[in-house]
Formats: C-alpha cells, sequence, structure tokens
C-alpha cells in the first residue's frame, strides 16, 4: 500500500510536467518530488504507452432484428467484428508508434469470453500486448470507464484512444468518462491527431458542429475518434500468426476492485414506429404534383 | 481565475416558482446552456422544452457561461425566452471562452454540488456530447444521452443500433438524472414570455488548463441551419464532384434549404464534414427531405429516418432509399435535378 502511495505520487508529478505556458498555478512540492521533477523534465518520456479500447459488436452492415419478447437484439449467429471507431483508434496509435513517437500499444477489450477474438484481431492489426477484462451482463459506459481507470492506474499509458460512439448502443460517452475519472483532457470526434513529443502535447482537430475545432491537449490525454481520422489496416497473414503468441493478460472486475452494479436499468428493447410505405413515381411532374398537393410540403 | 458576479435584478417572479429540490421529491432541473452573439441558441430552448416532460411543477434553470456583455446579454435573453425557465445562472470567467469540456464539467459538477438539482439535461450537439458524459463522471452517474422520449421523471427512450431499435431505460440512482435529448424530438416554442429571476454564480474552476482551444474552421453560409431546417436537399456520392454539387446547393436556395451529404460524399472530399447527415453525423428531421444520389445505408438513414416526408431520386432501382422514402422516383439525378429547378415555383 505504502509502495502504491509512492508510484501514485511520482506518478501525479509526471503529470504536472507541462511545458511553462501551460503551468500557471503553485502547489505544494516536497524535495523528493522537486528532485524526481528536475529530472523527468530534463529528458521527455522516452518510452510512451498508448492504451486503446476495442470493443466487440454486431457487424455494421447486418440488419439487427429485435427479440420478440421485446429483452434484446437477436446476436445468435449473427456476424460479430471489431466496432468501426475502435478500429480507427487502433490504427492512429499503430501510426504513432510506428512514426517512433510512442513504445507500445496496448489494446484492451471488456466484455465477455468472445471477446478475445476482438482482442486477437487488434494483436493481429498490430498491437503489442492485449488486456481482457472479463464480465458479463450488460455494462453500462460508467463501469466500463471505471475499469478502463483501474487499468490506466496499473499501464500508466501516456495516452488513451477510443472510438467515439459503439455502433450498438451509440452512447458516445466512455471516452469522455474516463477523461473526466482521470481528470486528463479530452479531444473528442477527432479527425487528426498530431502528437509533439518535445512539448508533451497533441494537437487534435474535432469534428463539431460548425465545422472543424482544433484543441491542444496536454499529455497525458484522452483521445475519442470519429470516421476521418485514417483508413485502418488490415491484418495480414504473418501478423495473425505472430498474434498467437502476443501476451493476452486477463483480469475480473473484482479483481480491478470496480463495482459493476448500474444506475441504470434496461426496461425493455423495442422496434421504430415503421414508416408508411413509399410509393414510385414516374416523371418529375408528378413528383411535384405529388408533394405539392398531397405531401402538402412545397 | 474566476471572476463573481453579484447582479440581482427584482424582477416579476413567475407565479409558478417552486423552490429547489431542497423539498424531498420535487423535480429542479438544470438547463446546461449555449449563448451566441447575445441570445441563447436554439437548442438550448429544446432542452428546455423537454424539461417539461419530466415532471408537473419542475422549475428549470438555465446555466450559461462565458464572458462580457454578450454573455449578460445572452442571460436577459434567456431569462424571457421560454415559460418554463424560472432561473438563469451565469458563469463569467475566461475560462469560457471556447466552451472546453474540462472546465465545463467541472462547472456543471460545482453548480451541482451546491444547488442539488434532481436533473441536468443539455440537446446532445456537439457541445452537449463533449461535456455531459465528462461531467456526469464527476458526479459518479450514469448519463442518458440522445433521448427521444421522455415518460417521467426517470424513464427515457434512445435509438440504439444506429435507430433501428429502440431502448427504454430507467434510472434508478440518486439524484442527479444527467440526460442529453434529440432536439428534433423536443422542437423549441417561439415567443416571449414573462421574465424571472436573474442569478449570479460564483465560478471556481482549477486554474491549471490541460487544454486548450486554438481554432474553428467554418464555412460561411447563406443557407439555414442543417439541424433545424423545415427542408434538406441531400446529395450522395453519385454527385462525382465538388463541381456537381452545386447542383445541390442550387436547388436547396430554390426550396429555401440546408443542404446535406451522406458520409461518401464527405470522405470524397464534396463538402465539409458538418454537412453530413447521418449515425455519427447529424440528427435531422425536416417537413421535408429530399435525398439524390443516395443509396440508402443503414448509417445514413439513421440520421433522417424521422423526416415528415421523403423523397429519393437514384438511377437504381434496388437502392435500399426507395424501402424508407415516400416518393421515389428511379431516374438520373443530372436529368432530375435541372428539371425540379425548371419547373419548381420560386420560394
Amino acid at each position: 500500500f505504502d509502495q502504491e502511495k509512492k508510484i501514485k505520487n511520482r506518478e501525479s508529478f509526471s503529470f504536472w510536467i507541462p511545458s511553462q505556458s501551460n503551468v500557471c498555478c503553485p502547489f505544494k512540492l516536497t524535495l523528493s518530488s522537486l528532485i524526481v521533477a528536475r529530472v523527468e523534465h530534463l529528458s521527455p518520456p522516452a518510452k510512451m504507452k498508448i492504451m486503446v479500447a476495442v470493443k466487440r459488436v454486431i457487424d455494421y452492415a447486418v440488419k439487427i432484428r429485435v427479440k420478440p419478447d421485446k429483452s434484446g437484439v437477436e446476436t445468435q449467429n449473427v456476424k460479430m467484428s471489431m466496432n468501426p471507431f475502435c478500429e480507427i483508434a487502433l490504427e492512429e496509435a499503430l501510426r504513432i508508434k510506428e512514426a517512433g513517437l510512442a513504445s507500445e500499444v496496448v489494446a484492451v477489450t471488456i466484455g465477455p469470453k468472445q471477446s478475445i477474438d476482438t482482442l486477437r484481431t487488434g494483436l493481429a492489426m498490430g498491437a503489442d500486448r492485449g488486456i481482457h477484462v472479463e464480465a458479463t451482463g450488460d455494462l453500462f459506459p460508467l463501469a466500463v470507464a471505471k475499469l478502463f481507470k483501474a487499468l490506466v492506474e496499473i499501464e500508466k499509458p501516456g495516452l488513451i484512444i477510443l472510438g467515439k460512439q459503439a455502433i450498438d448502443n451509440d452512447c458516445n460517452q466512455t471516452g469522455q468518462m474516463v477523461a473526466g475519472l482521470l481528470g486528463w483532457p479530452q479531444g473528442t470526434f477527432a479527425s487528426k491527431v498530431v502528437l509533439d513529443k518535445e512539448k508533451q502535447e497533441v494537437m487534435v482537430d474535432r469534428e463539431v458542429d460548425g465545422g472543424l475545432e482544433t484543441v491542444c491537449l496536454n499529455l497525458p490525454a484522452v483521445i475519442t475518434t470519429d470516421l476521418r481520422l485514417n483508413q485502418p489496416r488490415y491484418a495480414t497473414l504473418p501478423n495473425i500468426m505472430k498474434a498467437k503468441s502476443k501476451p493476452v493478460k486477463k483480469y475480473t472486475p473484482e479483481e480491478l476492485n470496480v463495482g459493476t452494479k448500474s444506475d441504470l436499468e434496461v426496461v425493455e428493447i423495442t422496434e421504430p414506429p415503421k414508416r408508411k410505405a413509399g410509393v414510385l413515381v414516374s416523371s418529375v411532374d408528378e413528383l411535384i404534383d405529388k408533394l405539392r398537393n398531397e405531401a402538402h410540403v412545397i | 481565475m474566476a471572476i463573481v458576479r453579484a447582479l440581482r435584478v427584482p424582477l416579476r417572479l413567475r407565479p409558478r416558482f417552486s423552490s429547489l429540490s431542497s423539498i424531498a421529491g420535487s423535480i429542479s432541473t438544470l438547463v446546461i446552456g449555449e449563448h451566441e452573439g447575445g441570445a441563447v441558441k436554439a437548442p438550448t430552448l429544446s432542452a428546455v422544452e423537454a424539461a417539461k416532460y419530466l415532471g408537473e411543477g419542475n422549475s428549470v434553470s438555465v446555466l450559461l457561461a462565458g464572458t462580457g456583455s454578450s454573455l449578460q446579454d445572452a442571460a436577459e435573453h434567456a431569462a424571457s425566452c421560454h415559460p418554463s425557465i424560472s432561473q438563469v445562472i451565469v458563469a463569467d470567467s475566461d475560462h469560457f471562452v471556447h466552451h472546453l469540456a474540462e472546465p465545463w464539467a467541472r462547472l456543471v459538477q460545482l453548480v451541482q454540488q451546491r444547488e442539488g438539482y434532481s436533473h441536468i439535461v443539455t440537446v446532445s450537439n456537439s457541445f452537449g456530447k463533449n461535456v455531459l458524459p465528462r461531467a456526469a463522471a464527476l458526479l459518479d452517474v450514469s448519463p442518458i444521452t440522445d433521448v427521444v422520449s421522455i415518460s417521467g421523471p426517470n424513464q427515457f427512450v434512445r435509438p440504439i443500433y444506429a435507430g433501428n431499435a429502440l431502448s427504454t431505460v430507467r434510472y434508478t440512482g440518486n439524484s442527479p438524472c444527467l440526460l442529453s435529448v434529440r432536439s428534433t424530438s423536443f422542437p423549441e416554442p417561439t415567443g416571449l414570455c414573462d421574465i424571472c429571476v436573474t442569478h449570479s454564480y460564483y465560478c471556481i474552476t482549477d486554474s491549471i488548463r490541460k487544454s486548450r482551444y486554438v481554432k474553428l474552421t467554418s464555412q460561411e453560409t447563406e443557407r439555414p441551419d442543417l439541424g433545424n431546417a423545415k427542408v434538406v436537399v441531400t446529395g450522395g456520392r453519385a454527385l462525382k464532384s465538388a463541381e456537381n454539387f452545386k447542383m445541390i446547393e442550387k436547388l436547396a436556395e430554390k426550396l429555401g434549404a440546408a443542404v446535406g451529404a451522406t458520409r461518401a460524399a464527405v470522405d470524397a472530399g464534396f463538402v465539409p464534414n458538418d454537412l453530413q447527415v447521418g449515425q455519427t453525423g447529424k440528427i435531422v428531421a425536416p417537413e421535408l427531405y429530399l435525398a439524390f444520389g443516395v443509396s440508402g445505408a443503414i448509417q445514413h438513414v439513421a440520421g433522417m429516418r424521422d423526416s415528415k416526408v421523403i423523397v429519393a431520386v437514384n438511377k437504381d432501382s434496388d437502392a435500399p432509399i426507395f424501402k424508407v422514402a415516400d416518393y421515389g422516383l428511379v431516374g438520373d439525378l443530372f436529368e432530375v435535378i435541372p428539371e425540379l429547378l425548371e419547373k419548381l415555383p420560386e420560394k
């Protein structure tokens, strides 16, 4: 426990070493932490680890079916894949590593036993190591974020990249929650990421309602990826073979000391209201006529 | 650092003003508001409108943050822009000039810790999506995002699987209940109303800033805003070039419409990203949606399926878009659009 505290103190210090322009508030320093600060400030961290979250979801091209008992969506015998936004997240991490700015990419998945397949895909794409937190049942983003935070405290990455949303629940929450729990800055809906290792910052272009917003974040930071950030690579055959022997560490939520009981309850899953069937018109004249006289929209 | 402003303007109190949830069981809502050019933005009014459905006697406070006279003007506008608003809270600090998520989430946390609302509501636009979950994490609650229907203080419906299923969820935690709503599901009312009490607030945020705004790149346009236009004209990849996309713009101009695009068209560089309609782009629900050269992929349909009338023009009679269109025309858009331009009446 003491050891943990010591590590925590050292660790919290490395967060407070941004470039001069960003430091604007004095705080208590102990002598030992001052020494640590000086040493860490002299040489920028050489080994930056990137943690990437990957989720196993129903494939984006599948036409989903709601179960007749309204308890959920049919997943039996349905094609499952890595969430497309997670592929983009992993691709970005791999590119950063290949540019020499990170030393290791760790892929993390949180889910049932079968999620290991998605993790193996991530390893085949090029992640160095995998972590699988095995958890069954509906896990809402808050629990996922807490589990992620527990892993961050073990792994101590310098950058976390997640997909902006999972295409099953379309929540778009987890990245922001991880950042909030850690007290790290967030760059969401990223369409461009440029890391500056010297300055220990990252410039993120974000796709927002009004266009493209650029923000600059101190590392360590959390980034969530949007569609146009990159085109993910396919796993090559040699990499698929290599992936089989890459290490995967398993955890349970209990081992990470995270409760997964939720403050949300799914009451039912239903189909959306069906639209009335449409008609085919045979000419522009007919279209204009219908829009004017039938639909009354022009 | 924070600036404390203590302006207390004694104005007519609204008759239905009820005190905050210090009374057990009562509902009180904090709406996270946005403002621009000295006025409250339309999405904020959607959030206030949505708060009505949380329950009777819901007292709504709007939180505005920023700096300077435009903030004060917006606060005055907020005081009279919706009958449900009984309080306006203003946080004045240069932390909020660019509405970054980190100071905003911290502000929401502070306001909640001090005032104890039962609900915190925002709209699920890119601002709400960026801020609300972070604030929820700080408050240790699960937010419910992208809500399309509210049936009481604790039960909400939200789309999943690109809107191909609806999930009804119940919030079983303690206050506050955090939610973001789809503005298309809660259209804002028009007209002004009684002025209510304006309040000011201490804004104490951490002075160490880990993020900073650099710039915004946006297109200047006279087209109506895609998010709340009555008519939307969308082009897909079949337009083949940015030059051809001008046809879509001409048609939009004729109809007084906003211009939308599919992901494919944005990826191909025909138009900027803020025109993308779809599961991960903008969700629109106009009176009339015209789709030209759009195949109708699940992810695109997710963004426009709630439109009142959908028209599709595509060369391929098997395109999935025809399954969701009210009126479909199998034809070449390069012939149909000029014909429409010729035959449609001037707006």
